[in-house]
């Protein structure tokens, strides 16, 4: 039997504390394990045994003041591998044991070279790194030697946490709305941008435009099979809708020419005077006429529910947006009757680019409380639109265009447009309709107000 | 500092400016006079997309009068190389 | 017309020789020799002693004449045979051509460009297989050219001659025997931009000089397997057509750079750290890159190819990235 005594760290230290103990009966220890943290009056300082074997048992608590030379722990050594050892002592005295100890133990020293592992780890380490599931043998150490501090274990849990996430799928898992957290990678590695597109709520089976991935033949040709399917279920998607608005609801078409040559010529002076980035096109005045007509005359805007109609508390736009190849995706543009038109530019362009790329986020695909199909830039001059239930109303635009037109009394000509309202006759009459319409004209005729 | 600028480099300005709205879009195959517009699809947001590219690659800014301009391949090409390009220093 | 970037070369400079009575050829062996890869042949027989000079053995000194003659109102062509002995002309190109403008406050000009012979590949051995142009891109006051294409051989050259600032092009050895057409009115190339060699959307690959053939054979075979790689040739090295290199990044979202020199501060080392300056969160991946083992060049034939970057390696480091 072994004593494991309070080691004099310090020539003037006369007592010490034992802060913590790392080891309890029944626990195998060797010659240079740590066995215990002990505080002096000027550190705390991780303390080893010079014995090996098996703790016997802890005589000294966790918080107790002893003097040095004190026994702490009474530590069970195999005979043959404990050459002269003191006989076992049940509590010798004080006085006995001091001078046991000046003949017995070395003078305190340097840590004795412990056995080589590839990095030193101390059994508070050891103990941390099980408690957090971390292996050590992944841990940089930056401590004395290599070895392995609470720092290096502190920044090692933290890693553990935050999986890898490369830049490009961090960011586009931002813009998607995913948790990049949440995904597991399809391969080994970081989660990559393929994981995040595969992990984004999947909406009305946008057709992808152009896949980055590297495909091989094989994976080529089920690509395209996959497109096929999807454009296949858009286009089944919509013959639905389109079908549903026909039968369900009574529409009235009401139509109205507008001036636009205020509008036009505040348009090119704006985008004139302000950077590329902040160009404006005519398609956003409209846009925004829209919703503030929608603001006013509120009967148009939201949605025909088990027989009666509830308006919407905001204008939440939803722009048709064609997608190459075929099909239809409404991006909505929320509460676009108080977006500024600025925002309301930028917004338009993200959401068509998103939804064209292929890469709606939910919050693009929120329900409209009105539609606007804008088919002018393929040079229609008008739009009988069908709506999109639970919608009341859609508002169709058609190419801006000269045209002959009356102005002050004489022939002259504007660019004009020609703006149509499709409504729920259930929700709406004429009158309303043609109010509608009415204050749209009133609204291009300001753009400044807009 | 305003470098000359040949057809082959505007071209090029065009065609990666172009790749960059439509990502698949067939650059090589359209004509010299085809309606860029037309043949690609592009609505006003492309369009406006398409200027911002172009002005971005070739250090210019291009104003709306000058949309007309750039209806097709080979306008677009004239009309860079007569009004060069400012690159901006490293 | 049919042509070999030896001639394409040759010709610019006969170009230059007939059109500037101030242009003048100097260096080792470019004389009577024809010069040490053949470029100047023929030459010194058709403008003479006076305008194609050949010179005694020392860089230092005859690089400095260079300067001195530049300075002077000249526009000479300093030839150092390769890129190897232009060390011993070092203190010349850094301390007085690349610096002289600053230092005089604008009062002197160095309009001087040097050409020399770069790479390895030709069991030329440790101190013979240099690729140092990553060097000299480092340094403020100079431009780096290398022209990797026989356009570029014929073109860069009188760009460069219009410069009023130092420019050095660098001409990778294995390029010389490069046979292709090249239009028969070809003249003067911009010498700012970068060029893309290889439209592709699955990763971008960045190279230049003699390992753009390898760049693109690379692509070739990564093609095979649905992977397509844009390749873009630096072409000027000081000042880097960063914008290009960004703009590919930010559409493939993966780059690997391949570069004859040893990697560790290498051009390589610069690109990659502009890409992450600048594209970080484009990146769906590390950016690699593919350079010479970091050991002087070895002379046996199979180490010297296992020391150099190969087809092979690109190949590896593009489906790395692209997993």
């Amino acid at each position: 039997m072994a004593e494991f005594r309070m080691p004099s760290l310090g020539a003037d230290m006369e007592q010490g504390t034992v802060v913590e103990w790392l080891v309890k009966p029944g626990d195998p220890v060797r010659r240079g394990d740590i066995v215990a943290v002990v505080d002096t009056a000027k550190a705390a300082v991780e303390v080893e045994c010079f014995d090996t074997g098996v703790v016997e048992r802890l005589l000294v608590g966790e918080g107790e003041v002893v003097p040095v030379g004190t026994p702490l722990a009474l530590i069970a050594t195999e005979p043959a591998a404990a050459p002269g050892e003191p006989a076992p002592e049940p509590m010798p005295e004080p006085a006995e044991r001091v001078e046991a100890e000046v003949r017995v133990e070395p003078a305190p020293r340097r840590p004795r070279p412990r056995p080589v592992a590839a990095v030193p780890v101390t059994p508070i380490i050891r103990k941390l790194a099980a408690e957090a599931g971390i292996d050590l043998s992944t841990v940089h150490g930056t401590g004395r030697g290599g070895a392995i501090t609470r720092h290096d274990l502190a920044r090692a849990v933290h890693h553990a946490e935050r999986p890898a996430v490369t830049p490009y799928a961090r960011r586009l898992a931002a813009e998607l709305g995913v948790d990049p957290a949440a995904i597991e990678p399809a391969r080994a590695g970081p989660v990559r941008a393929a994981d995040v597109r595969a992990a984004a709520p999947a909406e009305p089976a946008p057709p992808p435009v152009a896949s980055t991935v590297a495909s091989t033949a094989a994976s080529t040709a089920a690509t395209r099979a996959a497109e096929q399917r999807r454009t296949t279920d858009m286009r089944a998607a919509i013959a639905e809708l389109m079908s549903r608005a026909n039968r369900e609801i009574p529409h009235y078409h009401l139509a109205s020419t507008i001036d636009l040559g205020t509008a036009m010529a505040w348009l090119h002076a704006h985008n004139r005077a302000v950077p590329v980035a902040e160009r404006l096109v005519p398609a956003v005045l409209m846009l925004k006429a829209t919703a503030r007509a929608a603001a006013e005359v509120g009967e148009l805007n939201g949605h025909w529910l088990d027989g009666t109609f509830h308006a919407a508390s905001t204008v939440d736009l939803g722009v048709a947006t064609a997608l190459r190849g075929g099909g239809l995706l409404v991006p909505v543009l929320r509460d676009a009757a108080a977006t500024p038109l600025t925002e309301l530019m930028y917004r338009l362009r993200d959401g068509v680019a998103r939804v064209r790329a292929g890469r709606p986020r939910s919050s693009d695909l929120v329900p409209a409380s009105i539609t606007v199909t804008n088919l002018g830039d393929l040079g229609v001059d008008l739009v009988h639109g069908v709506i999109h239930p639970p919608q009341v109303a859609l508002v169709g635009f058609g190419a801006v265009v000269e045209r002959p037109w009356a102005v002050d009394g004489l022939l002259g000509v504007r660019p004009v447009v020609t703006v149509t309202l499709a409504a729920d006759h259930r929700a709406t009459d004429g009158a309303i309709g043609g109010r509608f319409l009415h204050a749209i004209e009133g609204m291009l005729q300001r753009p400044e107000e807009l | 500092m305003n470098r000359i600028i040949d057809d082959r480099v505007a071209a090029e300005l065009v065609t990666a400016s172009l790749l960059t709205i439509v990502p698949d879009a067939d650059v090589g195959s359209l004509g010299e006079h085809t309606d860029l517009r037309d043949s690609l699809e592009l609505d006003s947001l492309d369009f406006l997309s398409f200027v911002e590219q172009l002005g971005r690659r070739s250090g210019r800014r291009i104003d709306e009068d000058d949309y007309d301009r750039l209806r097709t391949m080979h306008s677009c090409v004239e009309y860079l190389c007569e009004h060069g390009m400012s690159r901006p220093q490293p | 017309m049919k042509t070999t970037y030896r001639e394409a070369m040759r010709e610019a400079i006969r170009d230059a020789l007939t059109t500037d009575e101030r242009v003048f050829l100097m260096g080792e062996d470019v004389g009577r020799y024809g010069g040490c890869f053949g470029v100047s042949l023929g030459l010194l027989e058709e403008f003479g002693p006076e305008r194609v000079r050949d010179t005694p053995l020392s860089e230092s000194a005859f690089v400095g004449a260079g300067i001195g003659a530049a300075m002077a109102g000249m526009r000479p062509i300093v030839e150092i045979m390769t890129v190897n002995f232009s060390m011993l002309a070092l203190d010349q190109i850094l301390n007085n051509a690349a610096t002289l403008r600053h230092m005089s406050g604008g009062q002197l000009g160095v309009p001087l460009v040097i050409r020399m012979t770069t790479g390895a590949g030709r069991q030329l051995a440790a101190q013979h297989s240099h690729s140092l142009e990553g060097w000299y891109a480092h340094i403020p006051g100079l431009r780096v050219l290398a022209p990797a294409t026989i356009e570029d051989a014929r073109g860069m050259l009188p760009s460069a001659l219009d410069d009023p600032d130092p420019v050095l092009i660098f001409e990778h050895g294995s390029l010389y025997n490069m046979a292709g057409e090249l239009a028969d009115d070809a003249g003067p190339v911009d010498i700012d931009r970068a060029a893309i060699r290889r439209h592709g959307r699955d990763l971008t690959l960045i190279t230049y000089g003699g390992t753009l053939p390898t760049a693109l054979a690379a692509a070739d075979e990564l093609a095979v397997d649905g992977v397509h790689a844009e390749v873009i040739d630096l072409r000027s090295l000081r000042p880097l057509d960063e914008h290009t290199v960004l703009e590919s990044v930010a559409t493939t979202h993966r780059a690997v750079i391949v570069d004859e020199g040893w990697r560790s501060g290498s051009l390589a080392a610069e690109v990659s750290a502009r890409i992450a300056e600048q594209a970080l969160y484009e990146l769906d991946a590390p950016v690699r890159r593919v350079c010479s083992a970091e050991v002087p060049m070895p002379y046996a034939k199979h180490l010297e190819d296992a020391a150099l970057p190969q087809v092979a390696d690109i190949v590896v480091a593009g489906r790395a990235v692209t997993g």
